[in-house]
């Protein structure tokens, strides 16, 4: 199932204006509670965290977002989110700035180029990928990725391009962002490229075929139709690709070293806010800490929230104004 | 639409060798990214099944894990399959009937201003993340009263009821309109027409669905960890007490310091893997086969 996938179909209901039953109003109402019950949850969801988090909410006041501390020590306790938000927006629009390229390749690729027997099982591999588990990637992460990165991509930046923030000395724990970006770039890059597949596949032949009829090249062509006509689609696909990476919990927390730092060094170690949380629940003993965990989850959710719901208004509103362009050609 | 790439100099004649390079040059990038994503993938699990290889054997399956050991002797991750296997059957049984009637009523009652309500509600929930749905089982039930295998399923259900319900409701719009004019024409009851006639027509769809949410749910560590982690080793199948899970066993060996450790890590992550590839590419081949058997085309 991908998000941007909006079935056009209108509703039929043969069932309206009909003798009303027993059984139809039975099922109508436990049907309708359990949508309700989805509604609901999602507001429960909400709640529960803010409630969670009064604590540090209160005791930590405005001053959490923008300060870089957590101090369990009883009596000295003070915490702040500023190195792990730091940390999520690094690692996320690191991951989605490699991502991004590769996936629309992938599903140029697969929609334009591909010989037609290689395209499905292409398709398939490239949606397995999305399948592959957080935690074995993460693994992946901690004993293959890492060191290879390290001794390779991670020396010669730091050896040609040092003088550069981004690419400082290297962490001595093995550990380090670049590698949690590399994380989190194979993590998003079924997402976005599969939902961009479906979208350059819902692009009209006629406009395709025009382009090339007066002449363009192929690349021509996917510049001047398919891009434009994909654009909104494409802006959703990265924001839903955005999320994903920004809730990537667990491979992160394997990957990234746990340092509450802001720094511009790729190659140090890090964190981020659903990594902290991964890392330090079982070890929370005082509700402070706890409620200052959740305080960060709050975060999370805030960020997730705004960006699906602001992917899902493009993905809706762009449907809309495909679906009446196509009515018009009819 | 604009066309800004098909005005200008863009199409002149002259520049047309250089305009043949740039295209070649692109569809390279392309064919390139293609395989970068699958080499990705093959590389991954060539990885995990080479060094799991050492520990893949049955006694994986079937002993138990020792704890703090400097023995050799053969163990397992027994609790952990076992714990998967309850904790995901559970979570499934929890969201397949939620996501089904969900799915009825958004397809088969709802007027279309609520329809597009609950999609977009089932849509925000499947972008809320994982460690966000284990924090709230984690407030709602575990705080106070510790954690459990049925508090572990029912964050993983929360996990799978939007990509559910969201099948579900694709495949029931695929059920052709006639046959339900034709049941009702006959007298048959809605209620009877939706359980006895639409459903069971889509229950290829709905079911390839589930088999893609288990296998998305089966590898999630993150709401586990809030819900069902402090465990023993003892293999367990009882969901009342916090029981081990794949997942959360790859993660916890995954920090610790023995070479055997790590390998039991990639062994069950290969197992885990297996099931996944399986599950997803399979169902995969089942969705084009069960779309074509409820149109009937």
């Amino acid at each position: 199932m991908s998000s941007a996938d909006i079935s056009a179909e209108p509703t039929r209901r043969p069932f309206t204006g009909r003798r009303v039953r027993f059984g139809d109003v039975v099922l109508q109402v436990v049907a309708g509670a359990a949508a309700l019950g989805a509604v609901v949850l999602v507001g429960l969801i909400v709640w529960k965290v803010v409630d969670g988090s009064r604590l540090a909410i209160v005791k930590n006041g405005w001053g959490f977002l923008t300060r870089i501390a957590w101090n369990p020590v009883v009596g000295k306790e003070l915490y702040g989110a500023a190195s792990f938000l730091f940390g999520t927006v690094v690692t996320s629009f690191g991951a989605l700035l490699l991502a991004t390229p590769i996936a629309i390749g992938v599903a140029l690729f697969l929609t334009e180029l591909a010989p037609r027997v290689v395209r499905a099982p292409v398709t398939a591999l490239v949606e397995t990928l999305a399948a592959v588990p957080s935690v074995l990637i993460g693994l992946w992460g901690i004993y293959v990725l890492g060191p290879a990165l390290r001794s390779s991509i991670e020396h010669w930046l730091h050896a040609g391009l040092g003088w550069i923030p981004l690419f400082g000395p290297q962490s001595a724990a093995g550990a380090s962002v670049f590698t949690a970006i590399i994380v989190l770039t194979i993590m998003i890059l079924p997402i976005v490229s599969s939902i961009s597949r479906e979208l350059f596949l819902g692009v009209p032949h006629e406009l395709k075929e025009g382009a090339l009829a007066l002449g363009t090249t192929r690349w021509e062509m996917v510049r001047g139709v398919i891009f434009p006509y994909a654009r909104g689609g494409i802006a959703a696909a990265l924001i839903l690709g955005l999320s994903r990476a920004m809730g990537e919990a667990i491979a992160v927390t394997q990957v990234i070293g746990g340092s509450p730092t802001i720094q511009w060094n790729l190659f140090s170690t890090g964190d981020s806010l659903a990594s902290k949380i991964a890392s330090t629940y079982q070890g929370a003993v005082t509700n402070l800490q706890l409620s200052s965990l959740i305080y960060l989850g709050l975060i999370l959710l805030v960020l997730s929230l705004a960006a699906n719901i602001t992917a899902q208004y493009i993905v809706r509103s762009v449907a809309r104004k495909h679906g009446i362009t196509r009515g018009g050609h009819a | 639409m604009s066309a800004q790439g098909l005005t200008g100099p863009g199409l002149r004649l002259d520049r047309l060798p250089r305009r043949r390079r740039v295209n070649r040059l692109m569809e390279g990038l392309a064919w390139l990214s293609a395989a970068i994503a699958i080499a990705i993938l093959g590389i991954v699990v060539f990885d995990v099944a080479r060094r799991g290889q050492s520990e893949l054997n049955l006694n994986l399956l079937t002993k138990a894990p020792i704890n703090f050991s400097l023995t050799n002797a053969p163990q397992g991750l027994a609790n952990a399959f076992a714990g998967t296997l309850v904790i995901v059957g559970l979570a499934t049984a929890i969201a397949l009937p939620i996501g089904i009637l969900i799915a009825i009523y958004v397809n088969e009652f709802a007027a279309a201003s609520v329809r597009n309500l609950v999609i977009l509600v089932l849509d925000i929930l499947a972008g809320v993340p994982a460690i966000v749905i284990g924090i709230f089982v984690f407030l709602l039930l575990v705080v106070g009263s510790g954690q459990s295998g049925i508090k572990g399923a029912l964050s993983l259900a929360i996990l799978m009821l939007p990509f559910v319900a969201r099948t579900t409701i694709e495949v029931l719009a695929l059920v052709p309109n006639s046959l339900r004019e034709a049941s009702l024409g006959l007298g048959i009851p809605a209620w009877r027409t939706t359980l006895s006639i639409v459903v069971p027509r889509a229950i290829g769809g709905i079911l390839t669905g589930t088999v893609l949410a288990v296998a998305r749910v089966a590898g999630e560590t993150a709401p586990l960890l809030f819900t069902s982690s402090v465990v023993g080793v003892k293999t367990d199948w009882n969901p009342a007490h916090a029981l081990q899970t794949i997942p959360v066993a790859i993660f916890e060996l995954s920090e610790s310091p023995s070479p055997q450790d790590h390998a039991r890590a990639w062994a069950a992550g290969f197992v885990l893997l297996v099931f996944i590839l399986f599950a997803s590419l399979g169902s995969r081949w089942l969705v084009t086969r069960s779309h074509r058997k409820i149109t009937g085309r």
